[in-house]
């Protein structure tokens, strides 16, 4: 069995004047971890698991982008890598996880770069078991969700965690490389 | 005067079709028609890029003396294009078709996880909002 200790959680009870943010986004780290429970006990293989976060990620990350769009018209298409990663800091991971991590490690190539998430709030209440330690990528979803809305917006990218303060290390970083960018595809029929 | 509206997908799917007012009849099938504009669309942004003397934004609207085609495309390649009367500045235009996006599109079809987004939508809900959406605006400008 797999099970994550939820330590410190706040009780909505005895408090009047209930601080509505606060409390849906226990509600959505309460959510995540049951999902990710459930994934573990459904594929008992957190390798697995870590491929099928990803894939919910890509899912979402693709309907995410136009959510995204939608409420920032004045954010410009980007021509650099480094204007992108900085909306993406600044802007995307502030609107839908409201904290802004940093930009760190460039390659000299500047087409990688790392996020160091300084807050997660996937993973707030959160203690890994033994057995997931060194394999399990708790947050890998973030992973799925930036490839998928990048790719919408015609980039493809490479994203995976470096590092995960769940399992023990300094910092939780996730490495994003840029492939290519997607060229628009004719329509069918057309030559 | 608001004639008829098309939303496209990225693959160049034809996602919506809404008509309003249309006195001249097309002279082929719905799916002639949707190939055919996208198709223009296509061809015209190429174009349009292609020969521009100055680093701009795409295309964004044709006239004739009765009508004009305006098209607002998202970064991530959703293409609404409405065709309205001469009496619609661009710029009202543009704003109405950025509201839609965000109000309706937005809000019915991206985040609701069973309309795919690969095919005509199908949600009646999101058919009764953009209705009510277009037919708002029409009055407006009456």
């Amino acid at each position: 069995q797999h099970y994550f200790i939820q330590s410190n959680l706040r009780m909505s009870r005895g408090r009047s004047n209930l601080d509505s943010k606060r409390v849906s986004s226990e509600l959505f780290t309460l959510t995540y971890g049951c999902m990710v429970a459930q994934l573990l006990k459904d594929y008992d293989n957190p390798d697995e698991v870590n491929k099928q976060l990803d894939k919910m990620g890509y899912n979402i990350g693709v309907r995410l982008i136009e959510d995204f769009l939608a409420h920032s018209p004045s954010t410009k298409r980007c021509t650099q890598l480094e204007e992108a990663a900085d909306v993406i800091a600044k802007q995307g991971f502030r609107m839908f996880l409201g904290t802004v991590p940093e930009i760190k490690n460039w390659s000299d190539a500047k087409d990688e770069f790392s996020i160091i998430l300084t807050e997660n709030p996937l993973a707030e209440f959160v203690e890994l078991p033994p057995t997931c330690t060194d394999s399990l990528w708790y947050s890998n979803i973030i992973c799925g969700v930036l490839r998928g809305a990048l790719e919408m917006i015609q980039m493809e990218v490479k994203v995976w965690f470096l590092q995960d303060t769940l399992r023990g290390s300094e910092t939780t970083e996730i490495r994003v490389k840029f492939v290519k960018i997607l060229e628009d595809s004719l329509p069918a029929g057309e030559d | 005067m608001i004639y008829n509206l098309y939303i496209f997908n990225p693959m160049g799917q034809c996602l919506y079709y809404g008509e309003w007012e249309r006195s001249k009849a097309a002279a082929m099938s719905r799916d002639e028609e949707f190939k055919l504009v996208y198709g223009m669309l296509y061809s015209l942004k190429s174009f349009v890029s292609r020969i521009t003397p100055a680093i701009s934004d795409n295309f964004q609207c044709y006239e004739t003396n009765k009508y004009k085609l305006s098209m607002y495309e998202t970064p991530s390649g959703v293409k609404f294009v409405i065709n309205t009367g001469l009496d619609w500045s661009s710029q009202a235009i543009s704003e109405m078709l950025q509201s839609l996006y965000k109000e309706v599109y937005v809000e019915f079809v991206v985040r609701n996880p069973l309309v795919s987004l690969d095919s005509a939508i199908e949600s009646e809900l999101f058919k009764n909002k953009i209705e009510h959406f277009i037919n708002t605006r029409i009055k407006e400008v009456s």
